[in-house]
């Protein structure tokens, strides 16, 4: 299979590898996926307290090029967006920037998933109601 | 100098000798006949050809020219060894033994004669991946018509003790077969030696063209004879009907008389440069072979390394062809069957891949090999959050995963 251009970049120079403290309770994690089913994608942001901004975000994936292309972009768009914004983010944008094949799609939507479990993670910490997801995959 | 891609995918196909090319072309534009014209020059040519090769590949297997049926490959001699036998002798039982691991190509056969009334038992490997005779002696019924085992595992390489399955189906009169597709031409293989009454091999493993395979059928101590599962000309034997790939068997038995000279030399250089690439590789942390390390075919490694995913660490090898045991390179979406016979975690299975060598490889290549899939192993161990886990002493089991 053949890899569209932006997903080799994103593998090749992924951008916000990392980790964050996730003691702190500006940091949101978001840990999806399994071991079993050959991805796991791990997402964190860092929100600015007064502004509501994602001032941080990082990730560490284990999975196939899509899948690390597919968090690595996440981060990208991640930052300086406030959690309303980044809640909008759907998983089609990715599948669409990435140029993702069919059988790829479901990468586009376990970074989608890692995004809102890291900002519910951070709403948990912060004594906010998690957001429950109102679009069912699959 | 080294050229790029790097081919190490010997046990999916290998290229064709050179001078197995030069043997069959001929037999495309000046000696065309049909073998199967008993009337003409271009059909006596055509079948002098065919019954040279049916020699030189008689002779690497140690049995007579008359005992090889040409096939289409070791995916049709699978079936018609395994469905010709059903039939052939279904007065005598229904009962047919195998592996866990054994090639689709004699599971699915035999999942599809348990539809038509056949009882198969699907013995499982060790976790190095051999059976032992002893779990075959038990599973022998009065029933029990065919035990089928492969030569050498395709994924892993492992040799199973073929030579103790067929003293034993000898003594208890039951028919052996056996799938050598990827043991003929890379090590002895003696049918005389080995009690096999049944074998399936192939053409383009041993640097023959693909499209041509055989099914060698024993003639003697005892008869065995298959049931055709193509009706026409009576070709063959009657076994396998179908006008002769001429070119395609010049080809094999070409590539049958440069293995059986070639061979031993071709082993012990290949098994050099295979260990050096194991121990190079596993010299990685938490990396691992997969499958018995001393009864194995001397080209093939299968290595997991964990926490990296298969499909990804491929993508950063993109110039070596290897193949994966992850679930993301085959349709299923599931990981090897054969690494999970062994007892292997999934994430184990996703994490492997088979390096097979071949005629062709070189030290050079070898280096080149080493020094990219170490980098790529250590690359994305960096961004894996399991590696990372790992390394913090957490037990990845005692983790709640969200599936999806």
């Amino acid at each position: 299979m053949a890899y569209s251009d932006k997903v080799v970049d994103h593998y090749t120079n992924p951008r916000n590898i990392g980790t964050l403290d996730k003691s702190k309770n500006t940091v949101g994690t978001g840990l999806v996926g399994a071991p079993e089913c050959g991805d796991v994608m791990r997402l964190q942001i860092e929100v600015n307290h007064e502004t509501g901004i994602i001032e941080d975000a990082k990730f560490k994936t284990f999975g196939c090029g899509s899948a690390i292309a597919s968090s690595s972009l996440a981060t990208e768009w991640l930052k300086g967006k406030s959690i309303d914004e980044a809640l909008k983010i759907d998983n089609m944008e990715i599948v669409e920037e990435l140029a993702l094949p069919p059988v790829k799609i479901h990468c586009s939507v376990l970074a989608e998933d890692a995004i809102r479990s890291a900002i519910n993670d951070y709403r948990a910490k912060n004594g906010l109601e998690p957001i429950e997801s109102e679009k069912t995959h699959f | 100098m080294l050229k790029l891609p790097v081919y190490l995918d010997n046990n999916a196909t290998t290229q064709v000798d050179p001078r197995v090319f030069e043997a069959m072309t001929p037999y495309f534009l000046e000696a065309f006949g049909n073998a199967a014209s008993k009337s003409h020059p271009f059909g006596w040519k055509a079948e002098e050809a065919v019954d040279y090769a049916r020699e030189q590949i008689a002779q690497l297997i140690g049995g007579n020219e008359k005992e090889i049926i040409f096939t289409s490959g070791a995916t049709e001699s699978n079936n018609l060894a395994i469905k010709g036998v059903f039939e052939m002798y279904a007065s005598k039982g229904n009962h047919i033994i195998t592996l866990s691991t054994e090639h689709k190509a004699v599971l699915d056969t035999c999942k599809h004669l348990e539809k038509l009334g056949a009882e198969v038992t699907y013995l499982s490997v060790g976790g190095d991946g051999l059976v032992t005779v002893e779990a075959i002696e038990a599973a022998i019924k009065p029933n029990t018509i065919l035990v089928t085992v492969m030569y050498g595992n395709n994924e892993l390489g492992v040799l199973q003790p073929i030579r103790e399955i067929g003293a034993l189906c000898k003594s208890k009169g039951v028919l052996f077969h056996t799938d050598a597709t990827q043991a003929v031409g890379k090590m002895p293989v003696d049918v005389m030696a080995d009690h096999i009454d049944l074998m399936s091999f192939t053409a383009h493993k041993m640097y023959g063209p693909k499209g041509v395979g055989a099914l060698y059928v024993r003639r003697k101590n005892p008869r065995v004879k298959v049931t055709a599962q193509m009706d026409g000309g009576g070709h063959e034997r009657g076994m396998r009907s179908g006008t002769l790939n001429v070119p395609g068997i010049v080809g094999f038995g070409k590539a049958c008389e440069i293995a059986r000279l070639e061979m031993a030399e071709e082993g012990a250089r290949l098994q050099i440069m295979r260990d050096r690439l194991e121990a190079a590789l596993l010299q990685l942390e938490e990396s691992y072979l997969n499958g018995n390390k001393t009864h194995r075919l001397p080209h093939t490694s299968n290595i997991s390394f964990k926490y990296v995913e298969g499909e990804g660490l491929m993508m950063g090898i993109k110039d070596i062809a290897v193949s994966s045991g992850s679930a993301c390179t085959s349709a299923s979406l599931e990981p090897s069957y054969v690494l999970k016979s062994l007892g292997l975690d999934d994430e184990l299975a996703h994490s492997s891949l088979r390096f097979g060598l071949g005629r062709f490889t070189t030290d050079e290549e070898i280096d080149y090999t080493i020094e990219c899939v170490s980098g790529a192993v250590n690359k994305l161990r960096d961004m894996s959050p399991l590696w990372e886990m790992f390394k913090e002493g957490i037990d990845l089991k005692t983790i709640e995963w969200s599936e999806h």
